[in-house]
């Protein structure tokens, strides 16, 4: 059996480290720690989102790790994510709270043989209705509240990180709800009142860009903004998100997909691709580029089938571009 | 925080919002708590931090990080090192070529004669003027001439290496002027030129405003696109028809057994564009049909035909090529030829008829100048009649309708809307009204 103190210590999850959110290298070491390859302007959004509690916007093109920000986050900071998926016609009854009717159903078919006798030992008509008031309101209390994603974000004791995920693609009614929310940490729920958060969650949004966000929401969030990453970063997310990738081959590979990145695509390849194919590279066995396996794997890169056909046209000139600048980064 | 530093936020804030970063009180006040709490010294985490509160899109935050490379290169990044040396005499620090010093009495003259507050471009002669004298350059300049006047020779050298010094520091205050306008005035120019060019004729739009003119098309264009896109997505949603549901429930004992949804009938609009292109018109039809361009993804049939004596459909051209050849073609197989309305009016009937049914706009765009050919009113009528509206664009102004050849005066009675229109506030307006009526709410 183990004392206390290091009990605490378990829970907390960098023993021995200091808090995380302190500087904003912290920051950046912190989230290198969970496995995320943070810019210092991404760690800068997450340390001012933790001092000034206000929620950040993550914008950004699918798969440049908006998400994966989020559940780092969690990872980092040991509290538990929260997800919201949003989509359009998403209401509060699936994001804020529901009552469970089956059970206030069930419960009233249980409780009715008691009522019979409460209710009968009542003298006339306006007593027993005043006694049924009561037990009316009992049904709607937190026994019967189904907490959805929001107000569970809220309830959690020691706070939580809330990810609502593409909230473009919700309505605007629902992102005017959202602001009560964002900007306060609590929700009115008519029945019980305003419920407020003891710590305030830290709130992820993010955003493909399918619609505009309304002014309001924006303003109340911090706006990150995630472009693709520059040769150097990449090599250093797919060395840690794909370790097993041995680093002349990391090198070409991200050097391909950067030269890929150039081309006039549809939808260009992002990072989420970049590390699925170096995985998929791992898996056949490969060590260098060669064209054909290239060729063979270049639907995990590319969802398109003209974006394939493009870049199947100019493969040999990026395939030889990639390992000259290889070596040039290996002598360096 | 300090007060000059706070003085500094309020100057960068103001910079952003001339570059079109718009900053609400409560960004700025958050940008005030962000500074609080991690301070000056870290120049990337300043701006990485300040971004963050600041710029709220992706275009912004580009614009958030041109304007702060450029506003923070002009100042010395610690602010508290500007009050440490007080600023001597012009001479001496022209005769100790003091480049920090000349700098920082330069950084106090623009404060005292409110460089910041620069609005155009033009006015940077008399900005760099007033800074120069609030310097003290007038006293410099007798100086330099009593010395030029002088016997002796070491005082007429000195005049010649004071005469540089002042020509050298007209050079700088006009860089310092040019940066504080690009930070402050630089937008504010531009918007007030578009202002202009919104409000101007088609027709006396110079050449060299065409490009900034048809960017100002697209803008607006794209702003109505989103308006009314949104629009129709709402239209989308269903709410529980309360009234239809019980109705139904009737037959299942009172149990709502068929949830019946309300609908919203979303009635797509079609609008037809006639435009003349004769050389008369020509201007105008070439906004008409770019703005046109630009909103097809709100309007998803809209057939546009060109004419002047023969009308052809022009759809396909302006699908397939770009706005800019799309409109030369179009000029060059129809524009400039002697315009005859009864002729396209036949011709809209004979090969388009099927175009035009009651859920069609019509909107024709010309002068209704037909060169003393039968004006075909009964063909108008006919439009009208078939039709949900016609509007009527004419360039010309009202007063001149009916006069000469013009048969606008007969034409505008079949018309539920003939306006002048030859600005592009105007037709902005116009076809605003046109989606408001076809689309719901």
């Amino acid at each position: 059996m183990t004392t206390g103190p290091n009990d605490l210590r378990a829970l907390t999850p960098n023993p021995g480290a200091a808090d995380p959110l302190a500087s904003v290298e912290g920051v950046v070491e912190g989230l290198a720690a969970v496995g995320y390859i943070a810019s210092r302007r991404i760690a800068t959004a997450l340390y001012m989102a933790a001092h000034l509690q206000k929620p950040i916007l993550v914008e950004g093109v699918a798969g440049v790790g908006k998400t994966e920000l989020a559940l780092s986050a969690a990872r980092l900071l040991g509290l538990p994510l929260i997800r919201l998926q949003c989509y359009e016609g998403l209401d509060e009854a699936r994001a804020l709270y529901e009552w469970k009717y089956g059970k206030q159903l069930l419960y009233t078919q249980i409780l009715k043989d008691h009522l019979g006798p409460e209710l009968g030992e009542a003298p006339d008509l306006a007593s027993a209705m005043a006694r049924l008031q009561g037990a009316g309101d009992l049904f709607f209390s937190e026994p019967f509240l189904e907490p959805r994603p929001l107000l569970q974000a809220l309830r959690t004791e020691g706070g939580a990180v809330l990810l609502i995920d593409e909230i473009d693609k919700s309505d605007e009614a629902f992102e005017a709800f959202l602001l009560e929310m964002l900007s306060a940490f609590q929700v009115s729920i008519p029945e019980i009142g305003v419920i407020k958060a003891e710590t305030p969650p830290m709130v992820f949004l993010t955003s493909n860009n399918v619609r505009d966000l309304g002014d309001a929401l924006k303003r109340r969030c911090l706006h990150l903004h995630i472009p693709l990453p520059d040769q150097a970063l990449e090599e250093r997310i797919v060395a840690a998100r794909a370790p097993e990738v041995e680093a002349r081959l990391r090198i070409a590979l991200v050097t391909f997909v950067q030269g890929l990145r150039r081309l006039d695509l549809r939808k260009p390849p992002s990072i989420s691709e970049t590390v699925d194919w170096a995985r998929a590279l791992v898996l056949l066995h490969a060590r260098t580029l060669d064209p054909t396996l290239v060729r063979e794997t270049l639907n995990v890169l590319l969802k398109f089938e003209s974006d394939i056909a493009a870049a199947e046209a100019k493969l040999d000139d990026l395939l030889s571009a990639a390992p000259d600048r290889g070596r040039g980064h290996a002598r360096r | 925080m300090p007060a000059a530093e706070v003085g500094v936020l309020a100057d960068f804030i103001r910079a952003l919002r001339a570059s079109e970063v718009r900053v609400s009180p409560a960004e700025t006040i958050d940008a005030h708590r962000a500074l609080a709490d991690i301070g000056f010294a870290d120049r990337t985490l300043v701006r990485d931090a300040l971004a963050a509160t600041l710029a709220k899109s992706a275009e912004e935050a580009a614009r958030f990080d041109a304007c702060f490379d450029l506003f923070f290169s002009r100042r010395e990044f610690k602010t508290g090192a500007a009050d440490a040396a007080p600023a001597e005499g012009l001479e001496a620090m022209i005769l100790g070529e003091d480049a920090a010093g000349l700098a920082q009495a330069m950084e106090a003259a623009a404060d005292a004669v409110g460089a910041g507050d620069i609005q155009l471009t033009t006015q940077r002669g008399l900005f760099a003027r007033r800074l120069l004298d609030e310097m003290g350059l007038r006293g410099l300049e007798t100086r330099i001439a009593g010395l030029r006047e002088s016997e002796a020779a070491d005082e007429r050298v000195l005049a010649e290496r004071l005469g540089q010094g002042r020509a050298d520091l007209f050079v700088q205050a006009g860089a310092f002027v040019d940066r504080q306008a690009r930070l402050y005035a630089g937008e504010t120019g531009r918007r007030l030129r578009e202002q202009i060019l919104a409000r101007q004729a088609f027709t006396a739009v110079a050449d060299e405003d065409v490009r900034a003119m048809e960017a100002l098309v697209r803008r607006m264009a794209r702003r109505l696109a989103q308006r009314y896109a949104r629009r129709r997505h709402r239209a989308k949603i269903g709410k529980l028809d309360v009234r239809h549901t019980v109705r139904r429930s009737l037959a299942h004992g009172g149990v709502p057994f068929d949830l019946v949804w309300k609908r919203q009938k979303v009635e797509k609009p079609r609008i037809v564009v006639v435009c003349d292109v004769s050389r008369s018109v020509a201007a105008a039809a070439q906004f008409l049909l770019l703005f046109l361009h630009c909103l097809k993804e709100v309007v998803e049939r809209l057939d546009a035909f060109a004419f002047s004596d023969r009308l052809v459909a022009v759809n396909d051209l302006l699908d397939d090529e770009t706005v800019d050849d799309a409109i030369t073609l179009i000029l060059e197989r129809v524009g400039f030829r002697p315009t005859d309305y009864g002729r396209a009016l036949e011709d809209l009937f004979d090969h388009h008829g099927a175009s035009l049914d009651r859920r069609t706009t019509v909107i024709i765009l010309g002068d209704g100048r037909s060169n003393y050919v039968e004006p075909r009113l009964d063909l108008m009528r006919r439009v009208a009649d078939q039709t949900r509206s016609v509007i009527w664009l004419n360039p010309e102004p009202e007063t001149y309708w009916g006069q000469g050849d013009s048969r606008m005066d007969a034409y505008a009675r079949f018309c539920r809307v003939a306006k002048t229109c030859n600005t592009l506030t105007g037709l902005e307006r116009i076809i605003d009204d046109v989606l408001r009526t076809h689309l719901p709410r």
